[in-house]
């Protein structure tokens, strides 16, 4: 497990309450499409909220400026937490967030690259966000630039091939500006990681192809910002981050359920996970 | 269309004047002219650099050199990436292995991200010869032509493959561009024009219009003599190079002149050039239409020439054909 970030205790309060507020926009946004991918969504909220509000050099109101840090979603099914967290960052009006999965919206079902600025890649065939990532993370070395590549998979998308080469070529180039966080909720659509296809012993996959592995718990927003606090650190390997989460983080009726992989909650699910995620938040800024 | 522009070709009647030369070699040449024209020109290679005709970039800009080892499916997701961050990106395997293993991949890194790619696809068609039918691309345009925003580039000899390269480095788009292995006829020169979706009229006639890309646009050409001297029959001969996006009006022009056609490409029957040709011709023009090309089958291994004319894509095969176009045209 990694060092704690040493982040304040304010920072700390507005970075939780910001990742509650984007798993309530998460909510309403699929209870209104009516489809989409609520678990892995919901476990990444803390994981985007690090990277938009704390870690990446990024401005909403210069989505394509040249020298900003590159975020891939690999995983592009989760992209509703992807589109709260830009809109909470202020990329675009949270109220815009109600489109998703509509005729007509720049929030596609799976996000693309030329309708949403920034989004940098096309994303849903399952593998490809290493691979496109070490393509830019190559790019910013031939050009002497310093921004980063930050990718983020899921578990379940290692079983794919085209994941491996695009780790053997990160490994062998020593691409020290790219750096993967792994969505490890252990579920995919039909079930168990380890019983559909074993991922395990996933950390010393990466170490033979000449990774730095780090994990943390990816719901510690200290621990989360602490991981890429040492991730920038290393200077002849790429990273991977293996954060490990719970599928539906914040709602509990979801939490460890994989059967919420792939499904929105109807509009009275959404009012019972709204209850709660609101109450939470009343903690979190009771802290303050 | 390029029309009554001068093509400024070799005799390519006269077997001794006619040189021949890989369509890969001119691709080679191509790509290491447009890296001094252009320093964001990088060079990706799957493990074939020499085969490809990729070395010649790699020993004069190392620096701008990628390896990717044999990893296609990443040659063209990487390269959509480096492309994504301001790079022009060739990237070159065999036919078979990219496109073919990386289809996916060309699809929604390159297409529908609309990333600046170059594909060169090496060792396309059964001229590919010994090697047999694992490495005889003859699906390729097939897979390439129905996607979206990509550009695919079929050119006629080695001449044309340089300026072809040096022309899809210009121009901003996904691309295809398909060479073959084996020597083959050079028919064009330094001054015949060449520009991206303007088919070429290399020979004039008004019976039956053969249109053809890549290496067989010579056997059309000799066909097309054949059937003057034999039958006095004057076949007009299309160089249509640029499958996509295609010259309509070229195409529809040649027809409505000549009354019939003849396709000839060295692929599939089923979804190559000639399919679209047909679509075209279908909904603007219909007339008889003839197709060369391989029918459903694989290839296999034997020298180049055996399998061309086995596979019925010989001139006499062409020939052949556009009798058969021609009849057609006058039982109408």
């Amino acid at each position: 497990m990694v060092r704690m970030a040493e982040i304040s205790q304010a920072t700390l309060t507005e970075l939780e309450a910001t990742s509650n507020k984007i798993r309530q926009s998460i909510i309403e946004m699929l209870t209104e499409a009516g489809s989409g991918h609520s678990a892995g969504s919901l476990d990444m909220a803390d994981v985007f909220t690090a990277l938009y509000f704390h870690v990446m050099r990024n401005d909403p109101n210069n989505p394509e400026w040249e020298d900003r840090d590159r975020l891939l979603l690999s995983a592009g099914h989760i992209c509703p937490v992807r589109y709260a967290a830009m809109a909470h960052r202020g990329y675009f009006p949270i109220q815009e967030l109600m489109t998703l999965r509509k005729f007509g919206s720049r929030l596609q079902g799976h996000p693309e690259r030329i309708r949403l600025p920034s989004v940098e890649t096309t994303s849903g065939p399952l593998g490809e966000g290493v691979a496109q990532g070490a393509g830019m993370a190559y790019a910013a070395k031939m050009d002497k630039k310093d921004w980063r590549v930050y990718v983020v998979t899921s578990d379940a998308e290692h079983q794919a091939g085209l994941h491996w080469e695009a780790a053997m070529f990160a490994g062998h180039y020593k691409l020290n500006n790219l750096i993967n966080i792994i969505d490890r909720n252990f579920i995919q659509i039909d079930g168990d990681t380890e019983k559909i296809m074993t991922l395990e012993p996933l950390a010393d996959k990466y170490r033979s192809f000449g990774w730095h592995v780090l994990e943390c718990d990816g719901h510690d927003m200290q621990a989360i910002v602490g991981a890429y606090d040492s991730a920038k650190a290393v200077t002849d390997k790429p990273t991977v981050i293996i954060a490990h989460t719970i599928p539906g983080k914040g709602v509990g009726y979801m939490e460890g359920d994989y059967t919420w992989h792939g499904k929105p909650p109807s509009a009275k699910e959404a009012e019972e996970a709204l209850r709660e995620l609101r109450a939470s938040l009343e903690e979190i800024e009771a802290k303050a | 269309m390029l029309t009554g522009e001068p093509m400024h070709l070799v005799d390519y009647t006269n077997a001794d004047a006619v040189k021949q030369v890989p369509t890969r070699n001119g691709f080679g040449e191509g790509l290491v002219e447009a890296g001094k024209r252009n320093p964001n020109v990088v060079g990706v290679c799957a493990d074939l650099s020499e085969s490809t005709r990729m070395q010649g970039f790699r020993d004069t800009f190392p620096e701008r050199y990628i390896e990717v080892g044999v990893h296609e499916q990443l040659l063209v997701a990487m390269s959509a990436g480096l492309a994504a961050a301001g790079k022009v990106p060739f990237i070159a395997s065999y036919a078979m292995f990219c496109p073919g293993r990386a289809w996916e991949q060309v699809r929604t890194t390159m297409a529908l991200n609309e990333t600046n790619v170059k594909i060169a696809g090496a060792h396309a068609g059964v001229s590919v010869g010994p090697d047999g039918a694992t490495h005889q691309a003859i699906e390729d345009i097939a897979i390439m032509r129905p996607i979206p925003n990509m550009i695919v580039v079929v050119p006629c000899d080695s001449t044309q493959a340089k300026k072809a390269t040096l022309a899809v480095a210009e121009h901003w788009g996904p691309t295809y561009l398909r060479f073959g292995r084996e020597k083959s006829a050079v028919i064009t020169t330094e001054d015949t024009p060449f520009e991206i979706g303007k088919a070429q009229i290399f020979r004039e006639g008004s019976d039956v219009a053969i249109v053809a890309c890549g290496i067989l646009v010579y056997n059309a050409l000799i066909a097309a003599e054949q059937l003057k001297a034999e039958h006095g029959i004057e076949a007009l001969v299309l160089n249509n190079h640029t499958v996509k996006p295609m010259d309509c009006a070229g195409v529809i022009d040649v027809a409505r002149r000549c009354g019939a056609v003849v396709t000839v490409e060295e692929h599939q029957v089923a979804g190559g050039m000639g399919s679209r040709v047909a679509e075209i011709l279908a909904e603007n023009e219909p007339v008889p239409i003839e197709f060369i090309g391989v029918r459903d089958h694989f290839g296999q291994s034997g020298t180049p020439a055996e399998l061309i004319e086995y596979y019925g894509m010989g001139s006499g095969a062409i020939k052949e054909a556009a009798l058969r176009a021609y009849e057609r045209k006058r039982q109408r």
